[in-house]
């Protein structure tokens, strides 16, 4: 009886621990598929003029995405350049000169903004940017995506100046250097690899936005110049593709979609690596 | 803002005005200066957000007030702006999404923490994270040509056929709507659920486990009654960080729901819900009323977001710490 009582426990135990395995291995399994899947499309439907050409007008076969490659780059080096010194020094001002108080009212307004749907951000920018000038914008649409890149940046950048060991701080100030000199001489030296990581991270992460995109940049069929004219971006055209009735378009959505998907895995399995590779910058 | 202000006025007009300069020459001050400016637009963007969202939506608070979320018409024409329908969508899809998500990922996630050997988990943990950077237009592109399909000839007739006489199973399948959304969606926050889970789980002190082994408990009677309940709070924090990213999401389920504004008890109906709806009409809505009752949706959409956003990082925390307290 007990024995039949404590084999049953044993085949639950291991029934059970057998089934947590299927679903991790479900879950990883997806990322395979996903991949797959579309390296398979991707791969039969990406050619040289994707890269080169502009999209020809509907109902004619061919044409490629050049101008959204260019646009999404733009709008990406916009974004950065609005993001990232923002979110660093606002970091450098957390971790090494705040008070308290401050601290935790910046903090807690970063943590509101990365939570913020990014559809909403979207809300934000049009309101903020495209009404004023009356007209879709690169710049509105970088004005959202720098956003989004804020927080992530902010917080990291406070992370690993603060994992920065006390003994190199306080060598570098019993040399007599000033503090700001300590900070640029040593501390963000020290802790540049996680920053750098940080920053890949949130660039990849806003590379793939879509929604914040819809009416702040949102979209062309040529070419635009300039950062105030209405631009195309690889994920929006991936969408307006996709969800198009013709079978050539579903075609180069496929395109894109790999062209979009392997840059994003790409920047962050170099981000990761550069952070695995550093000298260890302890955690926490 | 209020304490800048005060050390600024503190420093100048008085006697200490020349150590403010000294100290300006120094560097230190200005450095701090600069970055403080940096920290502080960070506030004001957050600030200027919420102020915008407030203001732009003001007419319909004024035309509907309370009655905005419980009237399901949606009729631009008429100038009628209901959010019902919207909100319903959100919820149901939502609601899918995390049916299939919470067993999937927690289970991921005790596999992950309890039984893999740190080096699987760890690179297990690192496709996860892969997994989770993917852009949400390939989850939709995916979902339209993949999910959408599957949906209408082996899902669909599965549950219809034993099932059909219940009405959440009822009526045809377009392949589009609430089950599909739903599902695309369970995909998109499995890898949240995981990540934030195992940390959880892995910071529940060492002795716990021993202990109930100790006491003649099985591997898996140790995990689920003695580390899981301990994680629990943590767990649920994961699950609510899942939940405010689901509805949030915009493109994956504008591209399988079938952006139909109706309320229906079949899962297998088309729907809508409120992301979707502002990105396929923000852009063509004529007329002040029609926009701004938009950008109210987005505010509830901040809203729902924030406070869920908010328990989870109250919860993940309490759980962690209660870890390292009783492991330390």
């Amino acid at each position: 009886m007990s024995n039949g009582r404590l084999r049953w426990r044993k085949f639950v135990s291991n029934f059970m621990l057998a089934m947590t395995g299927v679903c991790a291995f479900v879950s990883v399994l997806v990322l395979f598929f996903i991949l797959g899947y579309l390296l398979f499309n991707g791969g039969t439907s990406i050619n040289w003029d994707f890269f080169t050409k502009l999209p020809k007008p509907v109902g004619e076969a061919g044409g490629g995405m050049a101008n959204a490659i260019v646009g999404s780059g733009k709008i990406l080096l916009l974004a950065s350049l609005m993001g990232v010194p923002i979110g660093f020094l606002g970091g450098i001002y957390l971790a090494e000169f705040s008070g308290k108080g401050m601290a935790s009212v910046v903090r807690y307004a970063a943590d509101l903004l990365n939570g913020v749907p990014s559809i909403v951000i979207g809300i934000f920018a049009y309101s903020l940017v495209v009404l004023p000038f009356k007209h879709f914008s690169a710049l509105a649409g970088a004005f959202a995506l720098g956003m989004m890149m804020i927080p992530i940046t902010l917080r990291s950048t406070e992370e690993f100046l603060k994992s920065v060991p006390r003994m190199l701080r306080e060598a570098a100030m019993a040399l007599g250097a000033s503090k700001w000199k300590t900070i640029v001489t040593v501390i963000v030296p020290a802790a540049y690899r996680g920053i750098m990581t940080a920053i890949l991270l949130a660039l990849a992460r806003v590379a793939g936005e879509t929604a914040p995109l819809l009416f702040t940049a949102f979209g062309n069929r040529f070419e635009s110049h300039g950062w105030s004219q209405p631009t195309a971006t690889l994920p929006v055209m991936i969408y307006t593709y996709a969800v198009s009735p013709y079978d050539d378009w579903h075609r180069q959505a496929w395109a894109a979609g790999l062209v979009l998907l392997g840059l994003v895995l790409i920047i962050n399995i170099l981000a990761r690596t550069i952070l695995s590779r550093g000298i260890a910058v302890p955690r926490s | 803002m209020a304490t800048t202000t005060t050390t600024l006025k503190g420093a100048g007009p008085v006697s200490g005005s020349r150590s403010f300069f000294l100290k300006l020459r120094d560097g230190d001050e200005i450095a701090r200066l600069v970055t403080l400016v940096f920290a502080t637009t960070v506030v004001l963007i957050t600030a200027a957000l919420v102020w915008e969202l407030w203001i732009n939506s003001a007419l319909p608070r004024q035309k509907f007030g309370f009655h905005f979320f419980v009237t399901s018409v949606w009729d631009p024409i008429m100038d009628q702006f209901g959010a019902l329908p919207f909100i319903y969508g959100t919820m149901v899809t939502s609601a899918v999404a995390l049916l299939v998500a919470v067993p999937l990922g927690i289970g991921a996630a005790i596999f992950l923490a309890e039984l893999a050997p740190p080096r699987v988990s760890d690179t297990l943990q690192f496709f996860i994270d892969l997994l989770a950077a993917v852009p949400s237009v390939i989850y939709g592109l995916l979902g339209v040509f993949i999910v959408v399909p599957l949906m209408r000839t082996v899902i669909y007739p599965a549950l219809n056929k034993p099932f059909g006489y219940l009405p959440i199973f009822k009526g045809p399948s377009y392949g589009v709507g609430f089950m599909t959304a739903g599902i695309v969606l369970a995909i998109m926050v499995i890898p949240y659920i995981i990540s934030v889970s195992r940390e959880v789980l892995l910071s529940v002190p060492r002795d716990q486990r021993e202990a109930a082994l100790a006491l003649g408990s099985t591997r898996w009677e140790s995990t689920w009654k003695v580390v899981v309940p301990f994680a629990k709070t943590g767990i649920m924090g994961s699950i609510f960080l899942a939940l405010a990213r689901a509805l949030g999401e915009t493109m994956a389920v504008t591209m399988v729901i079938g952006n139909t504004p109706k309320i229906a008890a079949s899962l297998f109906a088309p729907g809508y819900s409120i992301a979707a709806v502002i990105a396929n009409e923000f852009t063509e809505a004529t007329g002040e009323l029609y926009l701004q009752s938009l950008i109210a949706l987005g505010l509830v959409l901040f809203l729902l977001t924030f406070i869920l956003n908010g328990l989870a990082r109250i919860l993940i925390v309490v759980t962690t710490q209660k870890g390292s307290e009783a492991g330390g």
